[in-house]
């Protein structure tokens, strides 16, 4: 009798093609429990969430906009869309990475903020002002003894400047993810 | 017309407003003053429950049996949490069902108050959509936009909770006309160009197969009218999955049977062989595909559907359609009409002839026993002796779930009432509660294992109490049959807690709830026994006692591709081999 191991009455997983990284708007009604309901559909379905903004957009028609930085396979990435779309408080989903890409370039625009904290005295302290300069970060708050930075920029310039700080006596960051838009005269 | 009233008083009248004659439901504190109303007036009949799950799986049985919304009414906490599982099977099998629970006053809302729970939270993943009713001003709103998001586009079950001072406090109703929804306006139309494509491929094809699914029925009547006429214009083989049982009749000569785990040789084999595959309204579920990587590796696949993310979900498809079924296949039927088309006859009798050869292998069969009744041969004598009359069937979950699907044919839609995505245990008893509800003078029979059966067994007392003449027919092989087929066949026979030992006397069960108990033991026994269910103007326990160690086939096993099925023959000697002393005193 055939008998294939492993004893399951479940397909195989199939292997997958190559996953990429994808940049979701996601315009919903500002309502409560409307984040719980885009966050549980990727924890219950087994997506990635690599990065998660959201913010009131429309104060009159009460609308957050939410932006999302996820991985996977095209076709997890299109499933990922429709189980969005299906949820009802949720008015538009649009894929910035696909946007950008038809319009020809690589990425949509994509910022983020950072708050770095940096504790140190003497030459590392001077570095650290030195490098901060060069980033373009701003000193928000400061003593003989720390400077709290504050860094507007792409994820990799963000991530850059942290690696960095790090032996410069970086002790806390906080980020805000990702906020994304996309270049052009058309509006979502 | 406005009209001041306390929220209690609205959600009656807004069930009335949206035509509900039944709801279902059980009393308790955080619902008092919604059920203070309901005893106070007689448009909304109330049928109670004796646990808040039948209560959502009788409104899926009323729902499934008339294309109706089903109306469920439970107290907040455990009233909520128990009909989770019901609200899992509505939403994994798309009926629509409004759920209305009472919650704890709006100011004790995260007290951990009494019979407190997160409702919305704990139900969010299981509904198609709920909302929490803070304001009373909104009341009437949410309850109409509740029945619009359940029934439309794929259906879905829906769960209003309204705190305890909401139904109290006093506002403006407002009526169901003239509330358009915001965001939710699913696509019914189909795309034009892609369903020109469609009728052209289909044309085209030498070896056309449409695999429909309970998407075909959830459309409607039309839907299921439409069906038949384009596979009769096109001259398509149907095969369907275990929800779209009836949209094609089973007496058609264009009817191969079910496909799937469980379902027919000829219908698997015309899957994996066919060269244009139409799934209408079907979701490529794990039960239907088998292997993904070996499913119906030549053909191109077709895939109409309401829900755009249940294309390319499982199966890459060619052309995906996205609408109601009733809508796309009308369009269809007219291109195909217009176009004319000349199908290749030559190759499509070749296909047929296939078909006939893949049918010769009579993949149902089973030995025969004059001793021992065999659960197949049971349930082709209820399909005879009832398929003259009105008949609606339901069921619970395992393998005489399967052989009620592979031997009771269905002709029409709307008849068949099972638990096919979530599997449910014990969904058919109340089930058959609600159909009996929506059609009190049709024969209403659940055909039930001896362990589901038990899982629900309390709603008896609904079926005696409401007068609703229920006929649960139980084929007791006192296992789990479909757990022990799977450790029989996966787990090297090791049968590790599948045996249901001190099961309940039936008859005497079926005497203590106030209804009539029947037993059979041999086959020259069952058709008088059958008989004497149906005249039965009360409820009845049916207890079938069949041979025991019989197994569902044919299947496909696991990992495997649709051509690689296993039929009753192939196994039958082997696993008599298998099966111990102490399983061998059974049979």
């Amino acid at each position: 009798m055939p008998n294939k191991s492993p004893s399951t009455h479940y397909p195989a997983q199939v292997l997958h093609e190559k996953t990429e990284s994808h940049t979701l708007s996601v315009l919903v009604d500002n309502e409560p429990g409307v984040l719980a309901r885009v966050i549980g559909l990727f924890s219950g379905r087994g997506y990635n969430i690599d990065s998660l903004t959201v913010s009131e957009v429309s104060h009159e028609a009460h609308l957050s906009r939410i932006t999302m930085v996820t991985k996977g396979t095209p076709m997890v990435i299109d499933q990922i869309k429709h189980q969005l779309e299906r949820l009802v408080p949720v008015h538009v989903v649009d894929d910035l990475t696909i946007v950008a890409q038809e319009a020809g370039h690589e990425k949509p625009l994509e910022r983020e903020l950072a708050l770095a904290k940096v504790v140190g005295k003497g030459d590392r302290r001077v570095e650290a002002l030195r490098i901060a300069e060069a980033f373009r970060a701003h000193v928000v708050d400061a003593s003989t003894e720390h400077f709290v930075f504050e860094l507007t920029g792409r994820i990799s310039k963000i991530e850059q400047f942290l690696v960095l700080m790090q032996p410069l006596g970086l002790v806390e960051v906080a980020r805000t993810g990702v906020a994304a838009i996309s270049r052009g005269k058309e509006g979502m | 017309m406005a009209k001041i009233m306390t929220g209690a008083e609205m959600v009656i009248k807004a069930l009335a407003d949206q035509g509900v004659k039944h709801i279902f439901g059980y009393p308790g504190g955080a619902v008092l003053p919604i059920y203070d109303e309901l005893v106070q007036q007689d448009k909304v009949e109330h049928v109670l429950v004796r646990h808040e799950q039948g209560a959502v799986h009788a409104a899926e049985g009323y729902a499934r049996s008339t294309g109706d919304v089903g109306v469920v009414l439970v107290t907040s906490g455990p009233g909520a949490t128990n009909a989770v599982t019901g609200l899992t099977d509505a939403l994994m099998d798309s009926i629509p069902v409004v759920c209305i629970t009472g919650q704890v006053p709006t100011h004790l809302i995260g007290n951990d108050a009494f019979q407190e729970c997160d409702t919305v939270g704990i139900t969010r993943p299981c509904t198609k959509h709920n909302w929490l009713v803070k304001n009373i001003d909104d009341l009437a709103r949410v309850m109409h936009e509740a029945f619009y998001v359940a029934k439309s586009g794929r259906p879905g079950p829906v769960v209003v909770d309204v705190p305890k001072d909401i139904q109290f406090a006093s506002g403006t109703y407002v009526g169901p006309s003239n509330i358009a929804h915001k965001t939710y306006r699913p696509q019914m139309k189909g795309d034009q160009n892609a369903i020109r494509q469609a009728v052209e491929l289909l044309a085209a094809a030498k070896r056309p197969l449409f695999y429909t699914g309970g998407g075909v029925i959830n459309s409607g009547d039309t839907a299921t009218k439409l069906l038949r006429e384009l596979a009769g214009m096109a001259g398509v083989p149907v095969t369907s999955t275990l929800m779209g049982l009836g949209a094609f009749p089973a007496s058609h000569e264009q009817w191969l049977g079910m496909l799937g785990m469980h379902g027919t040789y000829q219908a698997n084999l015309a899957m994996h062989d066919c060269d244009v595959m139409v799934c209408i309204g079907a979701r490529f579920d794990d039960r239907i595909t088998g292997r993904i990587d070996a499913f119906s590796p030549d053909s191109t696949k077709i895939h109409i559907d309401i829900d755009p993310s249940s294309i390319n979900k499982n199966v890459a498809v060619d052309l995906p359609i996205i609408g109601d079924v009733a809508y796309v296949l009308e369009d269809m039927i007219r291109v195909w009409r217009n176009l004319a088309p000349d199908i290749d006859k030559k190759a499509q009798a070749a296909w047929w002839k296939q078909i006939d050869t893949w049918r010769a292998k009579d993949c149902l069969k089973y030995k025969a026993n004059v001793d021992i009744i065999m659960p197949q041969y049971a349930i082709q004598r209820i399909y005879e002796l009832t398929r003259e009359r009105d008949t609606y069937i339901t069921t619970e979950v395992g393998q005489h779930q399967m052989w009620a699907a592979q031997f009771y044919h269905f002709d029409e839609p709307n008849r068949w009432m099972t638990s096919g995505g979530l599997g449910t245990m014990g969904y058919g008893l109340p089930a058959a509660v609600g159909v009996q509800v929506a059609h009190p003078d049709s024969l209403v029979i659940d055909i039930a294992g001896d362990a589901s059966v038990l899982m629900t067994m309390q709603e008896m007392s609904t079926a005696v109490q409401h007068n609703l003449p229920i006929k649960i027919f139980i084929l007791n092989n006192q296992y789990m049959g479909m757990v022990r087929q799977w450790q029989q066949l996966l787990h090297g026979n090791r049968l590790s807690h599948s045996y249901m030992e001190s099961l309940p006397d039936f008859v005497k069960l079926a005497e203590a709830y106030g209804c009539v108990g029947l037993r059979a033991e041999k086959p020259a026994e069952l058709d008088d026994a059958i008989m004497e269910m149906v005249k039965v103007d009360r409820p009845v326990l049916f207890d079938c006692r069949v041979a025991s160690l019989a197994n569902c086939y044919p299947m496909i096993p696991s990992g495997e591709a649709h051509n690689k099925m296993l039929l009753g023959d192939d196994v039958d000697d082997e696993l008599d081999s298998a099966v111990g002393e102490k399983g061998k005193v059974l049979v």
